[in-house]
C-alpha cells in the first residue's frame, strides 16, 4: 500500500466512524433550504418557481457547511502532533493533505447529494438534460476541490481546532452575500456590489445556468478561473505551512 | 560504547528576534539515556524539533544516529522514533488501528502488534476506539506507536507531564526496559527527580543555554543538598536552638530554623537528640529535597515557577 491510500484509508475510517459530523454537515443547509422555500420563498420574485430559484444556491452552501469538520480535523492532526508523527516516519505532504482534501470532497458529495434530493421534494425541477447535469456535478466537484485545499491550509495554519473552526465561518456567511438567496440586484446598495464581484456569484449563476438547461459560458469560464484560482492560493498556503510548522 | 548516536555543537535558533537557543554543545553515546531538563520555555521542545528534523537551525552541526539532520534528513528518520509533549494518537481509531496504521507505514510486520499490547498493557482496550482512554493510557499508546519498526534513538519530549504518580512509574519502567534493550533515549522533563531516575547525563537548560551539564551525581553535587526545616512556637526558641545546630540558617519569619542535612536518618537522629539534650521542642519538621526550584537557584540565581 502507498502512503496516500493508508492515508485515505485513515480518513474514510474517520467519516465512518463519526456520522454525526455527517449528519450535521447535511442538516443545516437542507434546513435553511426548507425554510427559505416554504417560509420565506413566497415574499421574493425572482420571476421563477422559487425552488428552481434557490437550488443552486443550496448546493454552494451544502458545499461550504462541510467545511468547518474539514477544518477542525486538520488542525487537531496538527496541534495534537499526528502531523509531526506523520513528517518524522517521512510520510510525504502530498499524502497527508490529499488524504484530508479527498474526505473533504467525499463529506461535499454526500451534502450536494443530500440536497438536491430534499430540492426533488420540494417540487425543484430541471429541463438540464445529461451534459448539464455533467456540468453541475463536474463544477460541484471543482468548487469542492478548491474550497477544500484551502479549508486544509486554513487547518494547518490555525492555533486551535477552535479558531480553525471559526475560520471556516466565512466561506459559509458567503452564499448568503451572493445571489443564492435572492438576485444580486435586488439586495441593498453595498451587497449589491460585493455580491456581484465576490466569487461565488459567478459560481451560483453558472450553476443556475446549467440546472435551467441554458449554459451562461462566462459565468462557467469565471467560475473556473476563480476556483482555480481559490485551489492555487491554499494549494501553497498549505503546503508552506506544512513544511514550516512544527 | 564509544559510538555517538546525538551530537550537537554551536546549535542556535531564534524565531524572529526571539532567541530560543543560543549555542548548544551536546553528545549523547549509543545506548544511554540523556535527559534535558528546564522549565517551561527554555527550549526543550525546539531542541527536540530540530534533532527531529521537523525544524531547521539556524546554525550550528547536529548529527543523529551519525548523520547530518538537514543534508541527510531522510536517512536520519530511518533511525528515530519520537513521542511528542501531547499523545499524538488518533482518537477515532481503536488502539490497535492506531497500531496499525503505523505498521502500514513503516512497512513492518502487523505480528508486533499484540507484543506491543501486552507491554503496555493495553491489550483489554485495544478494539476501543483512543477517544475513551485515559491520559496515561494515550501517553502509552503514543510510546508503543513510536516503538513500531524498533527505532534505535528515542526522542521522549516531556513523556510523563501530566501523568498521575503511578502512571509514571510505569512510564518510568517502561524506559528503563529499551534501554535495557540498548535504545538510546534523549528526555526532556521538568522533573529533576524524573531526570535523576532515568538518566545517565543530565544537561540543564536554562533561555537556550546549557547552564550545567553532567551525571546526575555531578549535578547534584553543585546544588545544595537536602535540608530540614524547624519550626518553634516563638523567636527566642528558633534562635536558641539555631546556636545548636551547625549551619542552620533562620528564615526571614524569624521562627523557621533550615538545618543542612545529607538527608539520611543518621543525621536526623543526631539533628533530633541534639534538641532533646537541651530541652528544645520545634513544633514542626519537614525535610526537604533538592528539585528543579533549587538547582535553578543555585546555577543561575534565579528562581523559577514548575508546574
Amino acid at each position: 500500500m502507498s502512503d496516500s491510500t493508508i492515508m485515505l484509508r485513515r480518513n474514510f475510517k474517520h467519516t465512518l466512524r463519526n456520522p454525526a459530523a455527517v449528519f450535521n454537515s447535511v442538516l443545516f443547509p437542507v434546513v435553511i433550504m426548507v425554510m427559505f422555500v416554504y417560509v420565506m420563498g413566497g415574499a421574493f420574485d425572482v420571476g421563477v418557481d422559487y425552488v428552481d430559484y434557490a437550488t443552486p444556491g443550496m448546493i454552494l452552501l451544502a458545499v461550504c457547511y462541510g467545511l468547518s469538520a474539514t477544518a477542525t480535523a486538520v488542525n487537531s492532526d496538527m496541534t495534537k502532533g499526528i502531523i509531526n508523527r506523520f513528517k518524522v516516519m517521512d510520510v510525504s505532504r502530498g499524502a497527508v493533505l490529499t488524504g484530508h482534501v479527498v474526505a473533504s470532497m467525499l463529506n461535499n458529495v454526500i451534502a450536494v447529494a443530500a440536497i438536491i434530493g430534499v430540492a426533488l421534494l420540494l417540487g425543484f425541477r430541471s429541463p438540464a438534460g445529461l451534459t448539464g447535469w455533467l456540468g453541475v456535478i463536474g463544477l460541484a466537484l471543482l468548487l469542492s476541490f478548491s474550497v477544500s485545499w484551502f479549508t486544509v491550509a486554513l487547518g494547518l495554519s490555525a492555533k486551535s481546532p477552535e479558531t480553525a473552526g471559526l475560520g471556516s465561518v466565512p466561506l459559509v456567511m458567503l452564499p448568503f452575500f451572493s445571489s443564492a438567496i435572492v438576485p444580486a440586484e435586488k439586495v441593498g446598495t453595498g451587497v449589491a456590489q460585493f455580491a456581484e464581484y465576490q466569487p461565488f456569484t459567478p459560481i451560483i449563476e453558472a450553476l443556475r445556468s446549467l440546472l435551467a438547461g441554458t449554459p451562461d459560458t462566462t459565468a462557467l469560464i469565471t467560475s473556473v478561473a476563480w476556483c482555480a484560482g481559490i485551489a492555487l492560493l491554499g494549494y501553497v498556503w498549505a503546503i508552506r505551512t506544512f513544511n514550516r510548522r512544527a | 560504547m564509544s559510538d555517538s548516536a546525538i551530537e550537537v555543537s554551536g546549535l542556535r535558533k531564534a524565531f524572529g528576534t526571539r532567541v530560543v537557543l543560543d549555542g548548544i554543545d551536546l553528545q549523547v553515546p549509543a545506548g544511554t539515556v540523556f535527559s534535558l531538563l528546564g522549565p517551561n520555555g527554555a527550549g526543550k521542545t525546539t531542541t527536540v524539533n530540530i534533532l527531529t528534523t521537523l525544524i531547521q537551525a539556524d546554525g550550528g552541526s547536529v548529527r543523529v544516529a551519525g548523520r547530518d539532520v538537514i543534508r541527510d534528513a531522510k536517512g536520519v528518520r530511518a533511525h528515530i522514533g519520537v513521542t511528542g509533549q501531547f499523545a499524538a494518537v488518533d482518537d477515532l481509531l481503536t488502539g490497535q488501528e492506531n497500531l496499525q496504521l503505523m505498521v502500514d507505514l513503516k512497512r513492518a510486520d502487523s505480528a508486533v502488534i499484540p507484543g506491543l499490547l501486552e507491554r503496555f498493557d493495553l491489550t483489554g482496550a485495544a478494539r476501543k476506539p483512543v477517544a475513551t482512554y485515559s491520559g496515561g493510557m494515550r501517553r502509552k499508546l503514543d510510546l508503543a506507536m513510536t516503538l513500531v519498526g524498533g527505532p534505535r534513538i528515542i526522542f521522549l519530549d516531556e513523556p510523563t507531564t501530566g501523568l498521575d504518580p503511578r502512571s509514571r512509574r510505569t512510564m518510568w519502567d517502561i524506559i528503563r526496559d529499551l534501554v535495557a534493550g540498548g535504545v538510546t533515549i534523549f528526555l526532556t522533563t521538568q522533573y529533576l527527580e524524573e531526570a535523576d531516575q532515568l538518566a545517565d547525563r543530565i544537561a540543564v537548560l536554562d533561555q537556550g543555554r546549557l547552564v550545567a551539564q553532567g551525571t546526575p551525581a555531578q549535578l547534584k553535587r553543585q546544588i545544595p543538598g537536602s535540608h530540614v526545616r524547624l519550626r518553634f512556637s516563638a523567636a527566642p526558641e528558633a534562635e536558641a536552638a539555631a546556636g545548636l545546630l551547625p549551619g542552620a540558617t533562620r528564615d526571614e519569619d524569624g521562627v523557621t530554623l533550615r538545618v543542612p542535612g545529607d538527608g539520611g536518618t543518621a543525621s536526623l537522629r543526631d539533628l533530633l537528640n541534639r534538641l532533646d539534650d537541651h530541652g528544645a521542642h520545634a513544633e514542626e519538621l519537614s525535610v526537604h529535597t533538592p528539585d528543579l526550584d533549587d538547582v535553578f537557584l543555585a546555577l543561575t540565581g534565579r528562581e523559577v515557577s514548575t508546574r
